[in-house]
């Protein structure tokens, strides 16, 4: 546990942006964001403000890469220079190597890789400002461009990290709470099927806390989930209630 | 009846559809008993035949045996050239299916016959997804294009541009007068000496792609054609 003397929660039990403790923060997911690629996303969650771009299934280069029974599925998320404050360098860090393999991993199961084999279904994800919980929300916006893209899927996967501060579970950590709370809980869901497709933990957690954390990210999740749908069919709704607007 | 949407809605990929009384077909999977969406796709109810269709907005074009697809051509090998078919799987079309049968293909020049940038129509020979698809030109109606506008539209709309029995495309053709060849893959191409006649092609095109999923589109595309002064017959 990190000694500190920040104060994460004040004396009524609010967090340092005024949330409660299973409160998490106001969403914002726009499917179809940009026009080049096959399909995409542009989330804000909190302060984050996160694009996602899929493309293919497609030819893959290089064509080792390409496997006989299944489509290749590739991530990359990288940190904008100017989405931290202080500035990122723009190199490929650890950081983001890693974040770009459990983001995968997190999405993969969802995807049915089988139907379009030696292909590759490329996903990049770009994080334009960040404010903690960066690979959560990420995974959200993927799902949506995964689906914007038409690739087939079994379920769309949302993802919310729970942490600890003064020994309560917090719901959507920020930025502030991230560095100075006691632990940091990603948790990524495909909604329908209950299960869980990312789970990583920084901090020590009794096994209540983890139940009950999952049991806050799962109730968030399900919000994130009606947004993604949402999102998705607003798209077309918006085009059908026009044609038949100007009829 | 278990049906848990209505017709013409839109569907995520895992939302539930109906129980597995119901038969499902287009983007669906089925799991303990029942019928699930895979795509983001439009669905079709029809309760008499217990048939739910989910249709999806977007796809990418798989080649699919006899269809006829529009492809341009990549690269030149010695006995085969490499098409682009707008798919994941780059298509062969090989020297025997374009020469006249007894040709030594390797002797001869393939780039003097077809090099790359020429636009083909073509027709997938076999395609299952272990290699990549074979193409030939050797029949009626396909070959090498020389002249008109080529159009690239989402695949999952082509259906909806060629209309039921070719009635759409039929109709865009003989109200404009010009020519409309539709490949599979999401390209067409518009021949007609006439300027105007060819955007207004291009035009109908688009919004056949932005509103295949209303409903009353063939109504629309009338209504379109009229409102620039031009007849359609009314056949259907």
């Amino acid at each position: 546990m990190r000694s500190n003397n920040v104060v994460l929660i004040n004396e009524e039990g609010l967090r340092v942006d005024g949330r409660r403790p299973n409160e998490m923060r106001p969403f914002k997911i726009i499917a179809g964001y940009l026009s080049n690629a096959d399909g995409s996303a542009y989330i804000e969650l909190g302060r984050n403000k996160i694009v996602a771009a899929v493309y293919g299934p497609r030819e893959v280069h290089p064509k080792y890469l390409a496997l006989p029974h299944r489509a290749t599925v590739r991530c990359r998320y990288s940190m904008a220079p100017f989405s931290v404050e202080e500035r990122k360098s723009p190199g490929r860090s650890r950081r983001e190597i890693e974040l770009s393999k459990v983001i995968r991993e997190a999405l993969e199961p969802a995807i049915f890789v089988e139907e379009y084999p030696r292909t590759v279904i490329d996903i990049f994800i770009q994080v334009l400002e960040a404010d903690g919980g960066t690979r959560t929300a990420s995974i959200t916006a993927a799902s949506v461009a995964l689906a914007d893209a038409g690739i087939p899927m079994r379920d769309l996967v949302a993802a919310i990290a729970v942490g600890k501060a003064s020994d309560t579970l917090l719901l959507d950590l920020n930025g502030i709470e991230d560095q100075y709370g006691d632990g940091d809980m990603p948790i990524a869901i495909m909604p329908r099927y209950n299960l869980v497709t990312l789970f990583q933990a920084d901090g020590i957690f009794a096994p209540e806390e983890i139940e009950e954390a999952l049991k806050m990210a799962r109730e968030a999740i399900y919000k994130l989930y009606e947004g993604q749908k949402e999102a998705l069919k607003r798209k077309y709704l918006k085009i059908r209630e026009e044609v038949l607007s100007s009829e | 009846m278990p049906v848990y949407v209505r017709d013409r809605d839109i569907v995520v990929p895992g939302e539930p559809l109906a129980s597995q009384l119901f038969k499902g077909e287009g983007a669906v999977y089925v799991e303990k008993r029942k019928i699930y969406a895979k795509a983001l796709s439009v669905v079709e109810i029809d309760s008499e035949s217990k048939v739910i269709r989910a249709i999806p907005l977007k796809k990418k074009y798989l080649p699919a045996k006899g269809d006829k697809v529009i492809g341009k051509i990549v690269d030149v090998g010695v006995t085969h050239w490499t098409v682009d078919i707008n798919s994941p799987y780059p298509a062969i079309l090989q020297a025997t299916e374009v020469l006249p049968r007894p040709t030594d293909a390797a002797r001869m020049d393939l780039s003097k016959i077809l090099k790359p940038g020429d636009i083909v129509v073509a027709k997938v020979i076999v395609f299952d997804l272990t290699r990549d698809p074979l193409l030939t030109i050797k029949e009626r109606g396909l070959g090498k294009i020389t002249k008109g506008t080529l159009v690239q539209i989402d695949p999952a709309k082509i259906p909806r541009l060629i209309g039921k029995k070719g009635s759409m495309a039929n109709m865009i053709r003989k109200a404009l007068g010009v020519d409309l060849i539709v490949g599979k893959n999401g390209r067409v191409i518009i021949i007609s000496d006439d300027r105007e006649k060819e955007a207004l092609a291009i035009l109908i095109i688009r919004k056949i792609e932005r509103e295949a999923h209303v409903s009353g589109l063939t109504d629309r595309i009338k209504k379109f054609l009229e409102s620039y002064g031009i007849e359609v017959e009314n056949n259907a």
